[in-house]
């Protein structure tokens, strides 16, 4: 018998460190508001980590600017801040907190730049504050390209050959050296902002210039292009232990010169060898080694010249990323938490995979599945810029889809962008590339574009090689050949006509009914006919991160075709929500937001939850947001096939934007019951005449307006209503195309510009009617939100624009409890939403948006869905509406809710004053002129809570980014009919010891009041040259209001300079007086800093 | 377009599209969940006698080049995949990696539900399967139901080498010591492994007494891996009894299961193996966990050297699944690696005579290569033995 030693004692087994217990509170910086380059993925990062650091002990201190998230929702952290993330307010949460840590890695680039900033101050050693996640070192030495340079090459890891330059001087010499093109990028940037591809010394003066005045630190890198090779990144988990993962590999398929958050990217690579890989993946770990990041996520990009298989590292971020939502979706390794739990001391083999449960999480996921995120552009909304890709990020959103393989991956993404596209061509808007002769689409595939994938395909499909085609475009061969094979199964089913076969090869390539219809020349029930009489049946498989190695515990499903379906049996009490799709302006993480409270709500009032959304970037695609997530495009086909799989009790629209409201129908003919208001009520909603019906049976005033299908029409009309007057087409969203005309001309003009020139100035209106509204000139717009529930109407919020009537809600900053609102129009307010609500037969959410003016009550427009409004309202008085609505419209009472503790008993009183403001895209679209208008242009928002709207205000402008000045000099120019007001704006900010220059006009006007100004000359004349004035940075602040609509002249170009010189800009005179109060307010009042906890027990709210 | 047809020994059914070569070819199914490296896959003799399904959707997206192959012939009886390159993109790439199956004569099957055949698998256990395309189903059915399962079946005599042969390093470079390695399925990266660190391989049939070993005066033997059960392979097991204590021993996978039986302690058959590149590895010594690369259909129980019975795993693998140090005829053996997704052995080491094996592939080819410093322990242990 041998002998056995004693069994093996712990200290045998060398075990991880357990978490740390000398920290106790962590503060977690957020991201602020969404912008280009920086979106709801911070939402869904910073949620997790929250949750998971409370989960283990740690008390929760949160800093973020924006109302629109879940995590500021007063439940996830221990104490929500919503101020501006820049260092002084930080800081005074640091005081006033005192945490033990900081943890700076969740909220993107705003949170590294808040702590980079305050690590300069001393603030963290004056508090024995510690940076956990990645150290000050680490930040700096991976978002200085020059020091990363250094470490990367000390670790013989290649780099792009490159120069660090702060002056154009150096910058000439450098690409002397390199020669041309050259690639210019800023330090300390986010979202590639400020970089450029220079072909020539024009454009490469230009870049230099912009970049380092857009560089924080004024510096930027002159580096050789590798444009056309291929690109690559990696997601890296490193914990304590230097244990070290790959999460996921991610291949785009457009080469370098595309900025990652506008390429259609694969996952995982495609097209890497093994050997190729893991010299890649060493790589990577060896880079996080060498910059220190000693626990955490970070991506590192590669580029690939594909001809030599030569690798050189592009950049890393010491931090989660947009690429780290996509990861973990992709996988369903949850980075964010993991890498929240590793800040704090834990160590991979510590943490179990959720998915299997048995397994832990120093692994790789293996994926069985292939995923495509695809980027959704608006560029529709920036008429000045031309809709190219290249290294700077424009793309407002993206959708993500999972196929079993990339053809039906790469279908779904482009289906789910709802852009009008059905798939990869085949389908109806195809024409857009099909009426394109070949030289044409010879010339748009060398251009990166946002429609370049369906030019590409096309242009295949005209049987040009893959190989001439990969010479034009650089997109690799593997996947220019499966868009060939693509258009080879269309050719072949199409060529077979309606059939078992063809459905499944369709079917298995990932073909839509929408795309098969239109190649089959059927309607609905013809296909409908040919599925139910096929066994081809859609399936749906499990993301598991290990392909099916394990059993899986989370439900987290994609739908395929394929032999074998692991869709669970249908539950008995189920709800489905509907996502809203990929973030476009006008549609963002409002809405996100109130899906994911329906979910939560639902989950509390005993249903199981079944989540449909297709955006990476949100929280509800979290796989523990609801019972079961369906990682699906939103369309009828694969909605409906869902609802076939889980049989749901009902179905929830209402909350989710456009998107799922735009299936409604389809749906409830389909027999699917929708939960609350119904489709009709919101399609009277939107019809102008049944609408204006319901209006005048019920006798709210309307402004004046008409119908036109026709420009005779049309102009009839604004001969009856009178100008100014508000135009747009009907069914839009984010105001889409809507414009304030002031005279005739200008109707034509729009007409024109809209449905382009027509012979004989007649245009075809009948399929979508313009709709023209009087517009009311100075009037205040209110928005309202509310709940009715059939009976009681439960008036969430009633909120006064800042700007007047005429700029877009979603554009405009709001103000709760509204500062000038009587009593009189409050209390008409209030009769008139329950009048609406009632003739809306309002079974959950109503927004309605009114014009005031003097004591009369104008309503705009009724929407009977979830707003953008609603996080915002609901963070102010701590009642969450959207979870009042979702359990209002499965049949509930507020009568009921009241006594569950989901309502208050009372109306909250609040003792603050907060206010929304709108976050613009202008850095973004540096050519844009920068007045705000009836067309949503809008990213993200803030919120800004204070004793006074002057300091809510200030704390709204600088949380939004603007560097409001508190004293220097003020320009401004005004139009005539805001005169009046300017006197008032120009007095404060002289009281305030602003030098105040004016124009002409306004000089005069204000002298007359006695307020003293320098008067400018004309843009181009003289030495008080504005341009010049904004240029030399003799300007702190812009004050310029434009008359009757006229985006033309020295106006505009004012703007433009302020907006290249980041020069706040106010285009509006209630916007300027509110910054003017602010700027007084601001003086007085100081960094006061209370969290949103402590301003809800005030008002008597919350837990 | 052919159709293709896989039919389990338990009568399930798989259709898909033919692909590599016409004809029949029936082994044991085990799926693989690599995500990279389907060649290398494919040639490495471990897979002798199976029948291999990727859970990776596309295969050969980056063709084939003779630099991957892990041996001349491929072992390894049919390809399963959901999708078969037609096009290869690669700078590296010799030929589609169709055309070079077909070429060689090896079965394969495009468009095949792999999910559904993988969890099969993972539910069923690791089954004979019969793949074909002009056959019909209950001819394949019946194929399959009458092949030979793994157990018990010496398949290394169909891989290692007949004559004995030399790998050296690159001419021109130092040679620091000289291996004979155990031919046992042997794959062509552990040479190079070897060769890079200045080591000189003797490369010998798996049949090859310990004496005759000897006789060539090694600095250290070397067992490779190799494929299927390790029970049957009662010569080399003889021949490492024989070389334990009188030259240092390295094994990996196959030559880690040899060396373990040649202890006394016996191995198992696991339920559907390790295949793939994820398979995370606790180093006892340190506890740094390795991301390994593994192939291997059945393990070593080194509790059974204690007499006690292996523990049943429940939640993530602690100390509590780790074999005591044992004293076996040969001194004390300890486990040294732990697999921490169900706390099977991974590697173990002897304390008084110098042996140690692994259960993983540390030379990679294909999966991470965070365990080949493993090759730099050996050469650094022997260089100190042969000083």
């Amino acid at each position: 018998m041998p002998k056995s030693y004693s069994t093996v004692s712990s200290d045998r087994l060398a075990l991880p460190v357990p978490k740390r217990t000398d920290i106790s509170s962590i503060l977690v910086i957020g991201s602020g508001p969404i912008v280009i380059g920086q979106a709801c993925e911070f939402d869904y990062s910073g949620t997790q980590a929250i949750k998971a650091l409370r989960e283990h002990g740690y008390r929760v201190i949160l800093v973020n600017s924006n109302p629109a998230t879940i995590m500021t929702d007063p439940e996830f952290a221990d104490a929500t801040y919503i101020e501006p993330i820049t260092a002084p307010f930080v800081e005074a949460v640091l005081r006033k907190e005192r945490p033990d840590a900081v943890l700076p890695t969740l909220g993107g680039q705003t949170a590294l730049n808040v702590t980079m900033e305050l690590a300069k101050t001393g603030v963290f050693e004056e508090l024995g504050i510690e940076v956990i996640g990645a150290s000050l070192e680490a930040i700096e030495a991976a978002e200085d390209r020059g020091k990363f340079k250094k470490v990367m090459e000390a670790h013989g890891i290649v780099t792009a050959r490159s120069h660090y330059v702060t002056s154009l001087d150096e910058a000439l010499t450098a690409v002397a050296d390199l020669g041309y093109p050259a690639m210019v990028r800023p330090s300390y940037i986010l979202g590639g902002g400020g970089t450029g591809l220079a072909h020539d010394e024009g454009a490469f003066i230009d870049i230099v210039n912009h970049g380092i005045e857009t560089s924080p630190v004024s510096e930027v890198l002159i580096e050789e292009s590798i444009a056309g090779w291929k690109e690559f990144e990696l997601e890296v988990m490193r914990d304590g232990a230097d244990n070290a993962v790959i999460v996921c590999s991610i291949e785009n398929l457009d080469p370098m010169g595309v900025h990652t958050g506008d390429s259609i990217t694969v996952a995982p690579a495609m097209t890497l060898s093994d050997r190729e890989y893991q010299e890649m993946r060493d790589e990577a770990i060896a880079c996080l080694r060498a910059i220190g990041v000693e626990t955490g996520g970070s991506n590192v990009q590669f580029a690939v010249d594909p001809l030599t298989g030569k690798r050189i590292i592009i950049e890393m971020n010491p931090r989660v990323s947009r690429s780290s939502a996509l990861a973990s979706k992709a996988t369903g390794f949850p980075i964010a938490k993991m890498a929240a739990l590793l800040a704090v001391g834990y160590t991979l083999d510590e943490i179990a995979n959720d998915i299997t449960g048995a397994t832990p999480a120093s692994f790789e996921p293996a994926l069985d599945y292939v995923v495509v995120k695809a980027p959704r552009f608006d560029f529709a909304k920036f008429p000045s810029v031309e809709p190219v890709l290249g290294t700077a990020m424009q793309s407002v959103g993206e959708a993500m889809s999972i196929g079993r393989t990339f053809p039906e991956a790469l279908q779904k993404a482009l289906r789910s962008l709802e852009t009008g596209r059905d798939g990869l061509n085949g389908d109806r808007a195809e024409v857009e590339v099909t009426s394109l002769d070949i030289d044409e689409l010879n010339k748009r595939v060398r251009v990166a574009s946002p429609t370049r994938i369906y030019e590409t395909a096309e242009l295949l499909r005209r049987g040009v090689s893959v190989d001439e085609v990969h010479d034009l475009t650089a997109i690799d061969p593997w996947f220019l050949d499966q868009m060939a094979w693509i258009n080879e199964v269309r050719a072949d089913v199409q060529a077979a006509g309606p059939s078992s076969d063809a459905l499944r090869q369709a079917k298995r390539t990932g073909f839509s009914d929408a795309q098969l219809r239109h190649l089959w020349g059927v309607g609905h029930d013809e296909l409908a006919a040919v599925k139910n009489s096929s066994d081809v049946k859609v399936t749906y498989k499990t993301v598991d991160t290990c392909a099916a190695e394990f059993e899986a515990r989370t439900p987290y499903f994609y739908s395929t075709y394929e032999e074998d379906s692991e869709a669970p049996a249908p539950g008995t009490k189920t709800v489905m929500v509907l996502g809203s799709g990929p973030n476009r302006i006008g549609q963002g993480i409002e809405f996100d937001y109130c899906c994911v409270h329906a979910a939560f709500a639902l989950g509390d009032a005993g249903y199981e939850t079944v989540m449909v959304n297709c955006n990476p970037e949100t929280v509800s695609t979290d796989y523990d947001t609801s019972t079961r997530l369906y990682f699906e495009p939103l369309t009828v086909e694969d909605v409906l096939a869902i609802v076939d799989a889980e049989r749901p009790h009902a179905v929830v629209v209402q909350l989710g934007g456009q998107t799922p409201l735009g299936l409604a129908k389809a749906l409830e003919q389909a027999g699917v019951t929708i939960a609350g208001t119904s489709p009709d009520s919101i399609d009277m909603a939107e019809d102008r005449e049944q609408f204006s019906a319901l209006c005048a049976r019920y006798g709210i005033k309307q402004p004046p307006h008409g119908t036109a299908t026709s420009a005779a029409e049309a102009q009839d009309v604004v001969d009856e209503i009178g100008l100014p007057a508000l135009v747009r087409p009907s069914y839009v969203l984010g105001g889409r195309a809507m414009r304030i005309i002031y005279s005739i001309e200008e109707l034509s003009r729009y007409l024109s510009d809209l449905y382009g020139a027509v012979p004989g100035g007649e245009v075809d209106l009948s399929d979508a009617p313009l709709l023209i509204d009087r517009f009311l000139e100075s009037a205040i717009e209110v928005d309202v939100d509310a709940v009715f529930d059939g009976d009681e109407l439960y008036i969430g919020g009633i909120m006064e624009h800042v700007e007047e009537a005429g700029v877009h809600s979603g554009d405009s900053a709001c103000v709760v409890p509204p500062p000038t609102l009587s009593d009189e129009v409050i209390a008409q307010v209030i009769v008139d939403t329950r009048k609406l609500a009632e003739g809306l037969d309002v079974k959950g959410l109503l927004n309605i948006q009114f014009a005031i003016r003097g004591e009369d009550v104008f309503v705009l427009e009724a929407n009977p869905r979830a707003s953008r409004t609603i996080p915002f309202i609901s963070k102010a008085t701590g009642v969450p509406l959207a979870k009042v609505a979702t359990r209002v419209m499965l049949g509930e009472s507020l009568a009921s809710l009241r006594e569950a503790g989901v309502v208050p008993a009372e109306r909250p009183s609040l003792s603050f004053t907060a206010v929304k403001e709108a976050v613009l895209p202008w850095s973004r679209f540096p050519g844009e002129d920068t007045l705000l208008g009836p067309e949503m242009r809008a990213t993200g928002e803030v919120m800004g809570i204070g004793e006074t709207m002057g300091v809510a205000y200030a704390k709204a402008l600088r949380g939004a980014g603007h560097s409001v000045p508190d004293s220097g000099a003020a320009f401004v120019s005004l139009a005539d009919r805001d005169k009046t007001v300017g006197v008032e704006i120009a007095a404060i900010l002289s009281e305030m010891g602003f030098k105040i220059y004016a124009t002409h006009g306004t000089a005069g006007h204000l002298a007359r009041h006695g307020i003293a100004t320098t008067h400018v000359d004309k843009v181009g004349e003289g030495i008080y040259d504005p341009v010049r004035l904004v240029e030399d940075d003799k300007i702190d602040l812009v004050i310029n209001t434009p008359a009757g609509g006229k985006a033309r002249g020295d106006g505009r170009l004012i703007r433009l300079a302020a907006s290249h010189h980041a020069v706040p800009c106010v285009t509006t005179a209630q916007g300027g007086l509110a910054v003017a109060n602010s700027i007084r307010a601001a003086a007085a009042s100081g960094l006061d800093v209370t969290s949103l906890q402590d301003h809800h027990a005030a008002a008597g709210v919350g837990r | 377009m052919k159709k293709g047809m896989l039919v389990t020994a338990d009568g399930s059914v798989f259709n898909g599209i033919a692909a590599g070569s016409d004809g029949v070819a029936t082994g044991e199914v085990v799926f693989n969940t690599a995500m990279t490296g389907y060649q290398e896959i494919m040639t490495d003799p471990s897979y002798a006698g199976q029948v291999v399904v990727m859970t990776a959707p596309h295969i050969g997206n980056y063709g084939a080049t003779s630099l991957d192959d892990q041996a001349d012939s491929i072992y390894a009886k049919a390809l399963i995949t959901r999708s078969m390159s037609r096009r290869a993109s690669s700078w590296r790439s010799e030929e589609t990696f169709d055309d070079y199956l077909a070429r060689r004569g090896i079965v394969a099957l495009s468009d095949i539900d792999t999910r559904r055949l993988t969890r099969h698998i993972r539910d069923n256990g690791a089954m004979p399967v019969a793949v074909g395309s002009d056959i019909d189903e209950s001819e394949l059915a019946s194929i399959a139901a009458g092949a030979p399962t793994m157990a018990g079946l010496d398949l290394v005599q169909t891989v290692t080498t007949d004559e004995m042969y030399v790998s050296n390093p690159d001419p021109g470079s130092e040679v620091v010591a000289h291996v004979v390695a155990y031919d046992l399925g042997i794959k062509r990266d552990i040479l190079t492994q070897l060769n890079r660190r200045g080591v000189s391989v003797t490369v010998v049939p798996a049949s090859t007494a310990a004496d005759a070993v000897l006789a060539m005066d090694p600095d250290a033997v070397f067992l490779s891996n190799g494929p299927g059960d390790p029970e049957p392979l009662e010569t080399s097991i003889e021949a490492v009894r024989g070389l334990l204590g009188r030259t240092p021993l390295f094994g990996i996978c196959l030559g880690h299961q040899v060396l373990g039986l040649a202890l006394g302690a016996s191995t198992f058959k696991l339920p559907f193996g390790h295949h793939g590149g994820n398979h995370p590895v606790r180093n006892v010594s340190d506890g740094t966990v390795d991301i390994t690369s593994q192939n291997h259909g059945f393990a070593v129980d080194l509790w059974s050297l204690t007499g006690m019975e292996r523990p049943t795993i429940d939640g993530l693998p602690g100390p509590e699944m780790l074999a005591p140090d044992t004293e076996t005829a040969y001194g004390v053996v300890q486990q040294t690696h732990l697999n921490l997704n169900d706390g099977t052995n991974e590697g173990l080491a002897c304390l008084d005579v110098n042996a140690f094996s692994v259960q993983y592939h540390p030379e990679a080819a294909p999966g991470p290569n965070d365990a080949q410093k493993l090759f730099d322990g050996f050469v650094g242990s022997i260089g100190a033995t042969s000083a």
